[in-house]
């Protein structure tokens, strides 16, 4: 079996799996980072998007090799110190979610949007923007609200 | 999934002789048409030959009169260069239009070509500006390149690494998104070079990407909207399924071509 | 409203484990020396099952078990039933067909469970799973519920394939006041099949300890004490007390995990079988085939007006796809939570329903957000919508004229509304939608070529399910009260073990609210607790919008316990008489001095119990309550829609959405809106996108989110959301529920408002583009003739 290695979350990691073990399921079976979840098997759902050197990917449709010696983020890994992120808190404050399976893939999603798209995110192109990632039960309204103030406070807390 | 090897090759030459020498080996580029259906286990290659560090399959550059894009580039690569936009900002709204923006950060022009999926966006754009597929052996016109559904004219140890687009001001995409997918239910492509005007309809076809002569011929006349105006296509031949039926998608491919051309002419 | 209490905007304490990945959903979990599941599935719909040979499968690498219903038959394990007895208008008892968790002898549906594999890896049980050799006599299959009756007959106990003929109303009064009318408008309705999809898919991990003789499932499931109860008393896999079922985090459920399913039975029972813990997850296409689906309704209804537009009457006959078994709840849903809410808001003097259930060789159909009550909203405000139209009264002006206005008020279909004030949601959403200035606005899409459209849905639902011996009466087979136990610590802080279950609801921040402001105490010092039947005795879980009102009322009904002998020990404590005692703000006083005792200074007495001796008062501070309601609850509200429509394609865009509602007391307002909102959204997906499509030959064509349209962001806009509040006065805390309002009201409002912009009667669910765009082709073309 293939050793692939990668960073997460910060943290060097090196592990022997099969070629067809995909990122979420090193993710989530052999790094026990459960986290990143699987809403679906055919790559529409969203709900297992990391980032990958600063991109989001589904990682329920990248084997693990494929990420061999790049850098991996987590929706773990996306608080600082004991610090929420600001997306984490703004998903928190704009009630941006309710049973939470989608949530990790969301928030994910979200800040790779601003990285994207800036700070300053209207509300079409936000809903544009989440083409990649399924809700059942919020009916979006809260996670566009989340995002908005989400993105414009990451400004904030980038420039303390 | 099925278990299989892979392999990392740096150069072209050196993935052309792993395809030659592996038996039932499939290109892995972007992965998002080829890994699903390897989850259902509808695909089992028992190699996969990953292109994506190879550098020289990835960019884009003028030449000359040509727009060449590496068959590796991605989808967000393309729709968000200042090349593109600048020089063609109808064919950068193509890879804007595919799936979602997880999948614009994987996916590649060469393995959307290369799978012709006969709902993909990018077929239409190739056929609708009469591009050149260029393989490892040879230069493909896209009028000889989409020759069925899921089938090419590549043979089996050929490689895409670029396609050519002529440059074309004039020359839009269309849209009309499957409601579930995210892919093409009709997509058409227009583009006016000179006097030659090519319209390309994708999603539409039972057997793929299609070319409209009718329309065309229209467009040549004079390339505005109205032209199209009262025209259709017979719905015989055309795709039928729960989304939409063949004479809904008939219909479809004229208003597609009708708001194509008139954001062409506002391009051009 | 600021502060903890009840009607502040709280934010969530479950939030932080969510948001930070920490949350734990049943695939999350990994029990030492797991082995996996993999199940080989029917791909026919209907067929004899000549020979099983899994000697193949059984011999490759880390296969630990392959088990077919002829184990599970040699192991007496006992099928799965449906819990509620309906019977037909001539006395007969529903027909219930036997369902064993892998299939005996023959498959009724694609996606089956024919046979299971247990492996070390899941790609090993995959691989061994395609080794099984079943011999199938493919037999021919019905999956339209309008062609079961006439269709192949699917089970022996159910000729015709019919359950039940069941009927409500009175038929004859009903018959004349048809007679009598000056108006009938009629409407032939499909209420389209809808797949589930909450974003977890389902999953299970069934373990057996040996040395205690007991098993352990851990399960997606809304309701685990009621599937404790069902695998133990009904299917036998181990006595009650020797199961413990634990619902973790649960990703959403909208119905479709109440239900008992095989595949959870089959993970416990080869657990014992194979001596390790078993896992089985879902994939989506898998969740497509197996999840029970939900409505599936085809239907003729009648509605009767005088010459002044009052509804005189109401004719309804629906046929009701039940699929190819009874599921856990299926056979209340079409009867009891359908035909008892024809009344909608209105005063109906008549009402007669007549519902045929059907199988088909398709997966299940049992509850799904609303369960019934979309049905029956769509129903009466589709007619209602297009009677107005025909009278040429304005729809919500009709409406007006027909609200009911006092309560109770008792309807022809068993319910007696208790309050509401639908004239006060009908006024409050008409001015936020800015209806008067709906034509200006029509003009202004007419001049960029679009057509617009407004639609109205004043809906009624019965939630807060429900007091048990009125649905006893009816059949159910199972109480529906709720029960809770306030447990204090001796530090004062709280835990309150629920027998609500949480997936999505947010419980844990509202029940805790109620605590808070009921016993003075910082919303951080209460812990709510649900979801294991070791924990919580029992309970009948979550669903039918009754946590509010049936789960917090067993917490109110608890806490009023709890204050109780908080201040016997108070009085200990401050060496004053029982009655001299006040309760407030978290503090006990003794009435007219300044003699007091913090809560903490109590609970802590109440344990080291030094004031007073164990004959008087039992050391402690705990209770319990069982708490049955004494009537359903009634919420209702209006929702309007507005749509524009591009006659080129038929594309819908909604561009307004207002919803008021009456939920009688809110607790939180924030996660209220959150569940309207979710709601609605669901809602629109059934009226624009969601269709699960079977084709003739029983083979499903929407079987992925490849085909299955599900709406995303981009589909929806933003929702202005608004209240009125009538006082819910069947249970102490005044709440109605509002768990399902959105998915209620929005499939009529949706269609009300494309058939106004198209200018057609009807356009059947989902309004796709291609729907919407026949509709508009249908209307223009006697013109091009003409």
């Amino acid at each position: 079996m293939p050793t692939v290695s990668m960073t997460v979350n910060g943290k060097p990691v090196s592990a022997e799996v099969e070629p067809r073990t995909l990122l979420v399921q090193f993710l989530r079976e052999h790094l026990r980072l459960t986290g990143t979840h699987v809403g679906c098997d055919t790559s529409q759902c969203g709900a297992c998007v990391v980032h990958v050197d600063g991109v989001a990917m589904k990682s329920c449709t990248t084997f693990a090799w494929q990420v061999e010696g790049c850098h991996v983020t987590t929706i773990e890994g996306l608080a600082k110190d004991g610090k929420l992120h600001p997306m984490q808190e703004a998903f928190r404050e704009h009630h941006g979610l309710q049973c939470g399976f989608c949530t990790p893939g969301m928030i994910m999603a979200a800040v790779e949007m601003v990285y994207r798209k800036g700070h300053d995110l209207d509300e079409k192109t936000i809903r544009e923007e989440l083409d990649g990632n399924l809700c059942r039960c919020t009916g979006y309204h809260n996670i566009v609200k989340a995002i908005h103030a989400g993105a414009r406070a990451m400004r904030d807390s980038a420039g303390a | 999934m099925y278990a299989f090897d892979f392999h990392r090759p740096t150069t072209l030459r050196q993935a052309v002789s792993l395809l030659a020498k592996s038996e039932d080996a499939k290109l892995l580029a972007g992965g998002h048409s080829l890994i699903p259906v390897m989850k259902l286990r509808l695909a089992s290659p028992r190699t996969l030959i990953d292109l994506s560090q190879i550098q020289e399959l990835t960019g884009v550059e003028l030449k000359g009169r040509s727009l060449v894009i590496g068959a590796m580039t991605r989808h967000r690569d393309v729709a968000n260069s200042p090349i593109v936009q600048e020089a063609m900002p109808g064919l950068a709204a193509v890879p804007a239009s595919i799936g979602d923006p997880h999948v614009r950060n994987r996916g590649t022009i060469g393995g959307s070509i290369a799978n012709n999926d006969p709902n993909a966006d990018y077929p239409a754009a190739c056929l609708g500006l009469g591009a050149t597929i260029i393989t490892n052996k040879r230069k493909i016109p896209a009028d000889e390149f989409f020759t069925g559904l899921f089938e090419t004219a590549l043979e089996p140890d050929e490689i895409i690494t670029k396609v050519s687009f002529p440059i074309t001001r004039k020359c839009a995409y269309e849209k009309f998104k499957h409601p579930a997918s995210g892919f093409a239910l009709v997509g058409v492509f227009v583009a006016k070079r000179g006097s030659e005007v090519r319209v390309a309809v994708t999603g539409a076809g039972a057997s793929g990407v299609f070319r409209v002569p009718s329309f065309e011929e229209a467009l040549k006349k004079r390339f505005a909207p109205k032209s199209l105006e009262g025209l259709s296509i017979s719905p015989e031949g055309l795709a039928s399924d729960i989304h939409a039926s063949a004479e809904y998608r008939a219909h479809l491919v004229g208003v597609m071509a009708r708001r194509a051309t008139a954001k062409a002419v506002a391009y051009g | 409203m600021t502060g903890t209490g009840i009607g502040a905007a709280v934010r969530r304490k479950e939030d932080l484990r969510f948001i930070t990945g920490r949350g734990h959903y049943t695939d999350d979990i990994s029990r030492p020396g797991q082995a996996y599941a993999c199940f080989l599935r029917s791909p026919h719909a209907h067929a004899r099952i000549r020979s099983i040979d899994t000697s193949a499968a059984a011999n490759l690498p880390g296969v630990l078990a392959v088990l077919t219903g002829a184990e599970l038959q040699a192991d007496k394990i006992g099928n799965l039933i449906c819990g509620w007895m309906i019977h037909s208008k001539d006395g007969s008892p529903m027909k219930m067909a036997p369902h064993p968790a892998l299939a005996v002898g023959k498959v009724c549906y694609v996606g089956d469970p024919v046979a299971v594999v247990v492996a070390e890896t899941l790609p090993q049980a995959k691989d061994a799973a395609e080794k099984i050799v079943v011999d199938y006599e493919v037999l021919p299959a019905v999956a339209d519920p309008a062609k079961a009756k006439e269709g192949p007959q699917i089970h022996e106990v159910a000729p015709r394939n019919t359950i039940y003929e069941w009927a409500l109303g009175d038929k004859a009064a009903t018959d004349a006041a048809f007679a009598s009318a000056r108006h009938v408008t009629r409407l032939d309705i499909v209420n389209n099949r809808l797949a589930p999809n909450a974003l977890e898919p389902r999953a299970a991990i069934g373990e057996y300890d040996a040395g205690s003789d007991s098993f352990t499932l851990w399960n997606t499931t809304q309701n685990p004490h009621v599937a404790r109860l069902v695998i133990s008393a009904f299917v036998g896999l181990a006595p009650e007390h020797k199961l413990r079922v634990i619902a973790p985090d649960v990703g959403g459920g909208f119905g479709s995990k109440i239900f008992i399913y095989p595949e959870e039975v089959v993970a416990l029972w080869a657990s014992k079988r194979v001596g390790r813990p078993v896992k089985w997850t879902c994939d989506r296409s898998e969740a497509f085939l197996a999840d029970a689906h939900g409505r599936d309704h085809v239907t003729h209804a009648e509605m009767a007006f005088d010459d002044k537009g009052k509804i005189v009457g109401l004719r309804v006959h629906t046929i009701a796809n039940l699929g190819a078994y009874m599921s856990t709840f299926s056979s209340s849903i079409p009867t009891y939570l359908y035909a008892t809410l024809l009344s909608g808001q209105y005063a109906i003097p008549h009402i007669y329903c007549e519902v045929d259930a059907v199988y088909t060789n398709t997966v299940p159909v049992d509850a799904y957000r609303g369960a019934g009550r979309p049905e029956a909203t769509f129903v009466v405000e589709r007619l209602v919508e297009v009677g107005a139209r025909e009278l040429g009264i304005d729809p919500p002006e009709l409406r007006r004229r027909n609200f009911i206005k006092s309560f109770p008020h008792q309807t022809p279909v068993i319910m007696t509304y208790d309050a509401g004030d639908y004239e006060a949601s009908l006024r409050k959403a008409l001015e936020i939608a800015d209806y008067k200035n709906f034509p200006k606005r029509k003009r202004e899409s007419a001049r960029r070529g679009k057509l617009r459209g407004i639609g109205f849905s004043t809906y009624i639902e019965a939630c807060g399910i429900a007091p048990s011996q009125a649905v006893g009466s009816l059949g159910a087979g199972v109480g529906l009260w709720e029960s809770a136990e306030v447990r204090v610590n001796p530090t004062g802080s709280v835990e309150v073990l629920t027998g609500s279950h949480s997936h999505g609801q947010g419980h844990e921040t509202t029940f805790a609210q109620l605590v808070s402001d009921r016993l003075g105490i910082p919303i951080e010092n209460v812990s709510v607790i649900h979801g294991d039947t070791d924990k919580v005795q029992f309970g009948m879980g979550t669903y039918g919008s009754r946590s509010g009102a049936v789960g917090m009322s067993a917490i109110a009904k608890a806490l009023d316990k709890v204050e109780a002998k908080a201040k016997k020990v108070a009085s200990h404590l401050l060496e004053a008489a029982e009655g001299d005692i006040e309760f407030k703000d978290g503090k006990f006083i003794v009435s007219g001095t300044d003699k007091s005792a913090t809560w903490a200074d109590v609970a802590l007495h109440a344990y080291i119990a030094h004031k007073f001796s164990g004959q008087e008062l039992e050391p402690g501070l705990k209770e319990g309550a069982f708490y049955d309601p004494t009537n359903f609850t009634f919420p209702a509200g209006c929702h309007i829609c507005e749509v524009e429509v591009d006659p080129d394609t038929g594309e819908v865009t909604i561009v307004g959405w207002t919803a008021v509602d009456d939920f009688g007391v809110v607790i939180n307002p924030m996660i209220v809106e959150g569940q309207v909102h979710g709601g609605i959204a669901q809602g629109v997906g059934q009226a624009l996108l969601e269709h699960a499509v079977y084709n003739s030959d029983g083979q499903l064509v929407t079987g992925s989110l490849m085909d299955y349209a599900m709406p995303r962001a981009g589909n929806l806009p933003s929702y202005k959301v608004d209240m009125t509040v009538t006082r819910c006065p069947s249970n102490p805390l005044g709440v109605k529920g509002c768990g399902e309002a959105g998915a209620i009201a929005a499939p009529a409002a949706v269609i009300n408002a494309v058939t106004d912009a198209v200018g057609v009667e009807d356009i059947p669910m989902p309004a796709t583009p291609q729907a919407v765009w026949s509709a508009i082709r249908s209307r223009a073309q006697p013109r091009q003739a003409a």
